[in-house]
């Protein structure tokens, strides 16, 4: 490569000056990045307003890409499909007789479930799906896990609801614009999610851990009771997250926890749910009235 | 900025009678074509691991190195913003090391001005690496670590799409000086 022209500003004035303003003007890049980073690690929702009038303003071409994402998916999956069909017809079938009973199963214990509900008072009414959004891009290039989804507050839609798609729990939404989100997914190291084992309701936490796996850790510590294989889903603990929702697999056993691979893979899920946040926080007590003197 | 190029015959497209590149073009390509790959690469997938090189940074790289001088040292400041809008890096990340990107590589104009093809790939493997280590780091501060092997197949399409992009960049950059607007 040929060397530039030449950097040497000599007696010019104004050479000199311009060279020297670049300059300064490079470090003062510099300076400013420092300073967003320090004001940014501190309080990670500051820039946010930024962020989402980013996200409102790219959505209507985010989302065309996202139809032809979810057209070019369905084509690979077609193709693939024809290749394999014969052996998976064959499996699917077994796996629809033993469904079959199994569902039988599910009616009884879902019926036990309502009476004993009922019983209880806890019946909620299904007022719980707020939007259904595509998701419209994420951040490929970045250790943290970000995705946005094309409804925002004109939808209804508000921080801290959990979102989903048909086979599982996806994330929750974290930054809300005019008519895009921002969400947290549960593969993100920042997320938390209480979660219990299908079957026996051993309990747990599933961390994000950033490559598209959870780390699952036990609530009781002692003799690991987990298998390779078990269902997690969410506990609903805390308030946030509605129970129940299918989380993830667990793929290695550790000595206190699991490492597990998502269900719903945010990969395939062409449409998402937005949920209501599952027991809102109580409303703020009425401010005390002010004692007459 | 626009007339070394259209007077050696070896760079860039072949000048022709009565045409000239567009001021215009020239110089917005660079910067819109470093936004886009800022912008774009999300769109395509909902990725569950970082895997997707950070394009706008290479795309800048790229520039820096095919033609010294085309972007000013303070172009981090904007394109770095705009990238952070997007890349879900702590907000600041880009803008800091977009800057320092340029200094260094501004440094090394100075230091070696001839430079050969392993000289640029070295600059630029060793650029890419710190950058995808320090962005590693940024994104520490304010969250929650995330083990390191997490970035390491994302190092290694980096390394290996850096010359890809920089063919695009080659393309781009006789698209910016294809002579389009008419003399009279």
């Amino acid at each position: 490569m040929a060397p530039p022209a030449n950097k040497r500003s000599g007696y010019s004035r104004r050479a000199q000056l311009s060279s020297f303003l670049s300059h300064t003007a490079g470090i003062v890049g510099v300076v400013i990045g420092l300073v967003l980073i320090v004001i940014s690690s501190v309080d990670p929702s500051s820039f946010a307003s930024l962020r989402s009038i980013a996200a409102d303003a790219t959505e209507p071409a985010a989302e065309v890409t996202s139809e032809g994402r979810n057209f070019g998916h369905s084509v690979v999956n077609g193709v693939t499909g024809f290749f394999k069909m014969g052996s998976r017809h064959a499996q699917l079938e077994k796996e629809l007789a033993i469904a079959k009973s199994r569902l039988v199963e599910a009616d009884a214990t879902a019926a036990e479930n309502k009476r004993l509900k009922g019983l209880l008072g806890l019946l909620r009414s299904r007022d719980d799906i707020v939007a259904a959004a595509s998701m419209t891009s994420s951040t490929p290039s970045s250790t943290r896990r970000f995705a946005t989804i094309g409804a925002g507050a004109g939808k209804g839609i508000q921080k801290g609801m959990p979102v989903r798609s048909a086979t599982g729990l996806i994330g929750r939404v974290l930054e809300v614009g005019q008519n895009s989100s921002r969400v947290l997914l549960i593969t993100d190291t920042e997320s938390l999610v209480p979660v219990r084992r299908a079957k026996d309701g051993v309990a747990g936490f599933a961390q994000g851990q950033g490559d598209g796996t959870l780390r699952v850790r036990l609530v009781n510590l002692g003799i690991n009771p987990l298998r390779k294989g078990d269902v997690i889903v969410s506990s609903g603990a805390g308030g946030l997250y509605r129970p129940g929702t299918p989380m993830a697999v667990l793929t290695q056993i550790l000595r206190d926890g699991a490492i597990a691979r998502v269900i719903s893979n945010p990969t395939d899920a062409d449409f998402v749910i937005v949920e209501n946040v599952w027991a809102p926080p109580p409303p703020p007590p009425p401010p005390a009235k002010a004692e007459k003197p | 900025m626009l007339e070394g190029p259209t007077t050696r015959r070896d760079d860039g497209p072949r000048p022709r009678i009565n045409r000239a590149p567009s001021p215009i073009i020239a110089r917005v390509v660079p910067w819109l074509s470093i936004v886009l790959g800022s912008m774009i690469p999300g769109w395509f997938v909902i990725a569950s691991a970082p895997m997707l090189p950070p394009f706008g940074f290479l795309l800048y790289l790229a520039w820096r190195q095919l033609r010294p001088g085309l972007l000013p040292l303070w172009a981090g400041l904007p394109l770095g913003l705009v990238d952070d809008l997007f890349s879900g890096q702590p907000f600041g990340a880009a803008v800091l090391l977009w800057s320092l990107a340029a200094i260094a590589i501004d440094l090394l104009e100075e230091r070696f001005p001839w430079r050969n093809f392993a000289m640029e790939w070295l600059v630029a493997t060793s650029l890419i690496i710190l950058y995808v280590l320090a962005s590693y780091l940024l994104t520490n501060l304010s969250a929650i670590n995330a083990p390191i092997h997490v970035v390491v197949p994302q190092l290694v399409i980096t390394i290996f799409a850096y010359p890809l992009i920089g063919h695009l960049v080659a393309r781009l950059d006789r698209l910016r000086l294809t002579a389009v607007r008419v003399l009279r």
